[in-house]
């Protein structure tokens, strides 16, 4: 018996969501009373495998062969199939995120395993596996139970936090999972990577802003803003927005774009439409500026600024930096 | 000619308000006004423009309700699709609905199978890939843009910081989000026309399991209301969300 979880990383760094989900499958181990086991695929050094043990990993599994460089969804969920059924895991913890949503319901089918995603919080009960998660795009929480021994859950970026625990010891073994010829078949043509840039669904902050910004021009002071802000910040925009190509489609917030659940929220120069709200509810915080005080998006705001986004915003920035510079 | 498999929910509208009935135990469906999933119509409008933009294609679509989804199959022939199948079932949890389009689709030889990320009400992100791997064919999800060249499928992803253009044989599962399309198709009157004309298929389901159950729901809690700072004093905000917000 273990739980198992999906360790990713980028360039063979982990990521922030990895040690969150690291972090929450400890505490759910910990409930369960039996081992964190970290399965990781592609090149990771030992010493960032070591990292793992913070968190609370008591051990790992790395799968290093060349043929899964590529991210391809069959062949991972393939692998970690293989790792799980090695350490006999009863609960399999993905981050909500472009992977973990592909290879997730693979594993759910493969192992008979009932698979809650969008998760937000510590299951109520492991066994059997009861836990909360969003539904009806935001508007709503559902709670789940499975009807399975094994179960499978994906968590929320920024919903449980990133939790020390150090594992008293920590060892990683190599492992070689039988990976099918046929899916070589399916190969990336063209990569692109936008460095530096935090994906949306992962901010701690975001800075979004609307067609109340009126020309993709005028951007400069929503960038300058995510800047002060940190590396754990970002920006993003209404579905409109994007729409109109002012800024790229990755950056969208709302029902049909990303659910985004950050610390906190700005929303400068956005209504507030249910569709936009539907993605941003699970944001702890929200500020919003916007000219009309009726503007729907007060209604869902913690705190806000009645104003012009041109006059409010540099004055903001300047506020900011000097509120940082004192950090 | 490919032949093109697209998987549609029914959901309530975008603008419903979420309420629940027996003790939060069901979704409170009086006064909901369904419509097609929204990613759903986002990809059956792309396969559209693919088709319109030169290949050949055969689409079918395919919803896993009871009779009153049939508003909602019909729209999707209005805008284009060739044949319409409804699976006779409610569509409870996603291992549930991805076995009835397993055992539908199985055997009849689907190029492409295209669904959305997830259905809007109970957001699984689920029922794509849990039928790829059913019928067991590669797939990618939350693809945001899809071309078929050569007969090969050729989608971009884009994942954490970057976009990769992938390139595949069929078969193939492809899930659509935002950017696959901009905006759904409205049907014109001869689409209309076409639909009132084409019989819908109606296949029963099979027997299957449910994995996961709900046992209740629960609204979010109110916001104790806005906070409002005068426009001209942005160090208070900054102040507040430091000290009490504890976000900054
Ligand atoms: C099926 C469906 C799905 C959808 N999905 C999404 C989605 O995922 N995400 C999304 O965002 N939308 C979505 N929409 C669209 C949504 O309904 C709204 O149309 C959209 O969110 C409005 O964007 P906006 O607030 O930027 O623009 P607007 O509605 O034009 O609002 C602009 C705001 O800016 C304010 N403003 C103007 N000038 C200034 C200024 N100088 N300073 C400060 N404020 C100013 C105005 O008072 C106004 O409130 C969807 C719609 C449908 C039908
Ligand atoms: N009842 C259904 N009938 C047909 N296709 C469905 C059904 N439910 C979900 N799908 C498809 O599966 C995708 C993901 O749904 P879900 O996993 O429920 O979020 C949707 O976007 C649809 O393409």
């Amino acid at each position: 018996m273990s739980v198992f979880v999906f360790a990713e990383h980028k360039g063979g760094s982990f990521k922030k969501s990895t040690f969150e989900v690291v972090s929450y499958a400890k505490k759910i181990a910990d409930m369960a009373g039996v081992e964190l086991v970290a399965g990781v695929i592609g090149k990771v050094s030992d010493a960032e495998m070591a990292q793992l043990a913070q968190y609370g990993a008591n051990r790992a599994m790395r799968d290093q062969q060349p043929d899964l460089e590529t991210f391809r969804t069959r062949t991972y969920a393939d692998a970690l199939t293989q790792m799980a059924e090695n350490v006999a895991a009863n609960v399999i913890v993905f981050s909500d995120n472009f992977m973990g949503r592909g290879i997730a319901p693979r594993m759910s089918v493969k192992l008979k395993a009932a698979l809650a995603t969008s998760v937000v919080d510590v299951p109520k009960s492991v066994s059997p596996m009861t836990v909360k998660r969003k539904s009806f795009s935001g508007k709503a929480f559902s709670i789940v139970k499975a009807n399975t021994p094994v179960s499978i859950l994906s968590l929320v970026p920024n919903a449980f936090g990133v939790v020390e625990k150090p594992a008293a010891g920590f060892a990683t073994t190599d492992f070689a999972s039988k990976l099918r010829a046929s899916d070589l078949a399916v190969q990336v043509e063209a990569a692109e990577t936008v460095a530096g840039t935090m994906p949306v669904s992962e901010a701690e902050i975001l800075v979004s802003a609307g067609r109340g910004l009126k020309s993709p021009d005028n951007w400069g002071m929503i960038e300058e803003m995510s800047q002060l802000l940190g590396p754990g910040c970002t920006t993003c925009c209404s579905r409109p927005v994007s729409d109109l190509g002012w800024r790229p489609h990755h950056e969208h917030v709302g029902q049909t774009g990303h659910v985004v659940a950050p610390n906190l929220y700005f929303a400068i120069g956005i209504s507030g439409a249910i569709q936009h709200l539907a993605g941003v509810s699970g944001s702890k915080v929200i500020v919003a500026i916007n000219t009309d005080p009726e503007a729907p998006f007060f209604k869902a705001a913690d705190y806000g600024i009645v104003g012009d986004a041109f006059e409010v915003v540099p004055k903001l920035n300047k506020a900011l930096k000097d509120f940082m510079s004192k950090q | 000619m490919m032949k093109v498999l697209v998987c549609i929910s029914q959901v309530p509208d975008t603008t419903s308000k979420v309420r629940f009935k027996e003790g939060n135990t069901q979704f409170d469906t009086a006064d909901i006004q369904y419509v097609m999933g929204p990613y759903d119509e986002l990809a059956l409008t792309r396969i559209l423009e693919v088709r319109d933009a030169g290949t050949p294609m055969e689409i079918t679509v395919v919803n896993v309700g009871d009779a009153s989804t049939e508003n909602t199959i019909r729209k999707a022939v209005a805008v284009g699709a060739n044949h319409a199948v409804r699976i006779d079932a409610k569509p409870t949890d996603a291992f549930y609905v991805a076995s009835q389009l397993a055992a539908f689709a199985k055997g009849q030889g689907f190029d492409l199978i295209v669904t959305g990320k997830e259905a809007s009400d109970y957001n699984g992100n689920q029922v794509g890939e849990m039928l790829a791997e059913l019928l067991d064919i590669p797939s990618i999800s939350n693809a945001s843009h899809i071309e078929v060249k050569g007969g090969k499928v050729v989608v971009e992803r884009e994942m954490g910081g970057g976009k990769e253009t992938v390139i595949a044989p069929t078969p193939f599962m492809v899930a659509g989000q935002k950017g696959f399309a901009i905006e759904p198709r409205i049907p014109a009157m001869r689409g209309i026309m076409q639909a009132r004309k084409t019989p819908i298929k109606v296949v029963p389901a099979v027997p299957a399991e449910h994995l996961l159950t709900v046992e209740s729901y629960e609204l979010p809690p109110a916001k104790s209301g806005c906070k409002f700072v005068p426009k001209d004093q942005v160090d208070e905000l900054v102040r507040l969300l430091h000290e009490e917000a504890k976000v900054l």
